[in-house]
């Protein structure tokens, strides 16, 4: 799979060392739940890389493992029932899995945050909004209460919450959603980390406010130059914001292409539908197209290409064998950077 | 804030006066003629009969007799007891500090090892400690107080003579082991609500962030996890606290502790009415004070909740 080089135009990353390459590497990175019905198989043999200052968003149905890589990434996945049983992920060339516990510890937060989804479960309801921020930089940078407090005004005012100061004392429950999540983005920003991960950071917002946040996070990325990884199942909200995204499918990654590319001209017969699946102005009035089907049992995946049952352009050979990750072409077979899709008919799915 | 606890204050005075009201009204006529029960088997001199039927308002219809009773209340008058002669007060004044002091040893006992037995079990869910709890705790909620007590005191007082047999001759260890057994109750549930509070607390989204934050497991479990879970174990002490300083009539008979509980089942024994609506309505006030201590430890605890 080739990366897409995106970031020749932005400034070296911070604290890079001598390491050259991707900051975030995820190789065949697999991730099983032992429960009671079976073994479900979220994650089989995810790749993506990310650059300093680029943004990948990864797409796909819900329980398609996104959430599931990203705490496998941070390290903070339920084991048990969760279980790692292969892969890699490498964090500027070191691979985190294979540190140990206080080496991993010592990265979350501080290199590598996380944005959640429900920003009211996902903050202590019984902690001041101050003390919460304020605690990154106690437990990593040993500041005094104090300090911590007047940062965690800094912070708050760095992702616009008017009155600050006096809000600082506030708890959770006291902010609108949108503020919330402000504080969730304010509390990951805190020690300027290499990368964030965003999962699903707008999809409990009011559609008004998803706009305002999601512009926020890109301008704070921009700004520090981070790396960020947006995990989303709304189309609708990576256009502007991504550099490249991925596609998941039944813990895998179906298609990769840079972000306008993908929109064009789509080369796996899951994201078509997807993108068939977008409401549009154009079209108003029609009926909206659905992908038929559920996506599948992660206890009992079907052979061959996953997706076959749901796809209009199966074939027998889809049934038996997977399709790898193909790069794609033209049809001249110029290249098409950073494009790649698993489907035996990815030709005919681009060019036909 | 104020206001509540105005309004609060407010409300419990129709609340004392029904329950007061009632255990009176159930003393007096339960009683059947309380000059005779005075004098057991012998007749009653006409002229005490008067004057103890003037003294205490026999005569006069049930809702009238408790208002003089209301108004030596709130004079803090108790008023007499049958059988001593006793002003109640002062027995209450003997009594309580006694149930306080038993009260006292098996509050901090549930607290203390009921907390930390339950925090350790919701954290290792499955593991030994966790089933140990779990047992042991089933054992002493399933066996009577009064099975509990007394072997307790054939075990520990007769036969190994640790502690005292009964009575409170002995200073602290007079009271250690009523103390351990009463509280040994409470502390089993305390144990399973902390228990069941701690190892749904883990799985709250918000330690996922903590995680995310890189917080160390200490701190995880002893900042953010302990102040969520102990909300439910706090408001159960507060409320067991009201229901220990009522005193325990079982424990207290058994060890021979003179306390509330002790002077409760003696009149109730003997139907000293006087006493025996004195004491009820010790209980009364005590629980309705507790109950309001724990509504406002609550809000004070969580956050979210806001009285107004
Ligand atoms: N803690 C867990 N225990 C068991 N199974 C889990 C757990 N977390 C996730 N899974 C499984 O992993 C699958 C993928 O989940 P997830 O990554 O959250 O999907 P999404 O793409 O919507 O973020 C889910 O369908 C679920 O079956
Ligand atoms: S491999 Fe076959 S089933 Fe899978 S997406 Fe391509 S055409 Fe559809
Ligand atoms: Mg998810």
């Amino acid at each position: 799979m080739t990366i897409i080089d995106k970031t020749a135009d932005v400034p070296a990353p911070r604290g890079a060392g001598d390491h050259e390459g991707p900051l975030l590497e995820v190789r065949d990175l697999h991730v099983e739940f032992h429960t009671r019905e079976g073994v479900a198989q979220a994650v089989n043999g995810v790749n993506y890389t990310v650059s300093a200052g680029e943004t990948l968003a990864v797409l796909g149905e819900s329980g398609s493992g996104k959430s599931v890589t990203a705490q496998a990434i941070m390290g903070i996945l339920d084991m048990p029932p969760g279980r790692i049983p292969k892969g890699e992920v490498l964090f500027r060339g070191r691979d985190l899995l294979t540190m140990s516990p206080e080496e991993r510890r010592k990265i979350r937060g501080s290199k590598i945050a996380m944005i959640f989804q429900d920003a009211l479960s996902s903050l202590n309801p019984v902690l001041t909004v101050g003390y919460q921020l304020g605690e990154m930089f106690r437990v990593h940078q040993g500041l005094s209460k104090k300090e911590a407090k007047v940062k965690a005004i800094e912070l708050m005012d760095r992702v616009k919450i008017p009155a600050a100061a006096a809000r600082v004392n506030d708890y959770p429950h006291q902010f609108s959603g949108g503020m919330r999540q402000r504080i969730m983005i304010a509390m990951a920003l805190a020690l300027e980390p290499d990368l964030i991960i965003a999962d699903e950071p707008t999809t409990a917002l009011d559609v008004t406010v998803q706009a305002q946040v999601m512009d926020l996070l890109a301008e704070l990325q921009r700004e520090y130059n981070m790396g960020l990884i947006l995990i989303t199942h709304d189309l609708g909200v990576v256009a502007d914001v991504a550099d490249k995204i991925a596609v998941m499918y039944a813990g895998r990654i179906v298609e990769t292409a840079p972000v306008h590319e993908l929109y064009q001209r789509p080369a796996h017969p899951y994201t078509r539908g997807l993108l068939d699946s977008i409401p549009r102005l154009d079209q108003k009035g029609q009926e909206l197209y659905a992908i038929k089907g559920l996506p599948p049992n992660l206890l009992k995946i079907p052979s061959g290409c996953a997706f076959n049952p749901r796809c209009p352009k199966a074939q027998d050979v889809c049934r038996t064998d997977v399709p790898v990750l193909h790069p794609v072409t033209e049809q001249d077979g110029g290249e098409l950077p950073g494009r790649g899709s698993a489907c035996h008919f990815w030709k005919e799915t681009i060019h036909g | 804030m104020g206001r509540y606890v105005l309004r609060r204050l407010l409300q419990m005075v129709p609340v004392i006066i029904g329950t007061t009201f009632l255990v009176f009204a159930l003393v007096t006529e339960m009683g059947g003629d309380p000059v005779q029960n005075l004098y057991g088997e012998r007749p009653v001199p006409e002229s005490i009969r008067v004057a103890l039927t003037a003294q205490y308002h026999l005569d006069d219809p049930l809702p009238v007799r408790y208002g003089y009773y209301v108004s030596g209340l709130l004079q803090g008058d108790f008023g007499t007891s049958l059988s001593g002669s006793r002003p109640i007060s002062e027995m209450i004044a003997d009594a309580w500090p006694e149930t306080l002091k038993v009260a006292g040893i098996a509050f901090v006992f549930e607290m203390v090892v009921g907390v930390a037995a339950g925090v350790l079990a919701g954290m290792r869910r499955g593991k030994f400690l966790d089933n140990l709890v779990l047992l042991s705790t089933l054992t002493v909620i399933a066996v009577p107080i009064f099975v509990l007590g007394q072997t307790a005191q054939i075990f520990l007082g007769v036969k190994a003579g640790i502690f005292p047999v009964s009575g409170t001759n002995e200073g602290f260890m007079s009271y250690l082991l009523p103390g351990l057994v009463l509280g040994s109750v409470s502390l089993a549930y305390i144990a399973r609500l902390a228990r069941a509070s701690v190892a749904e607390n883990l799985r709250m989204d918000y330690v996922r962030t903590a995680k995310a934050k890189g917080l160390s497991p200490t701190r995880i479990t002893g900042v953010h996890v302990l102040r969520n879970s102990l909300i439910p174990v706090v408001t159960f002490l507060g409320a067991d606290l009201g229901t220990l300083m009522g005193g325990a009539i079982v424990t207290e008979r058994i060890f021979n502790i003179p306390g509330v509980g002790y002077n409760l089942f003696k009149a109730i024994q003997i139907e000293d009415g006087p006493a025996l609506v004195g004491f009820v309505t010790l209980l009364v006030l005590v629980y309705v004070v507790m109950a309001l201590v724990v509504d406002l430890l609550y809000a004070v605890l969580d956050p979210r909740i806001r009285y107004a």
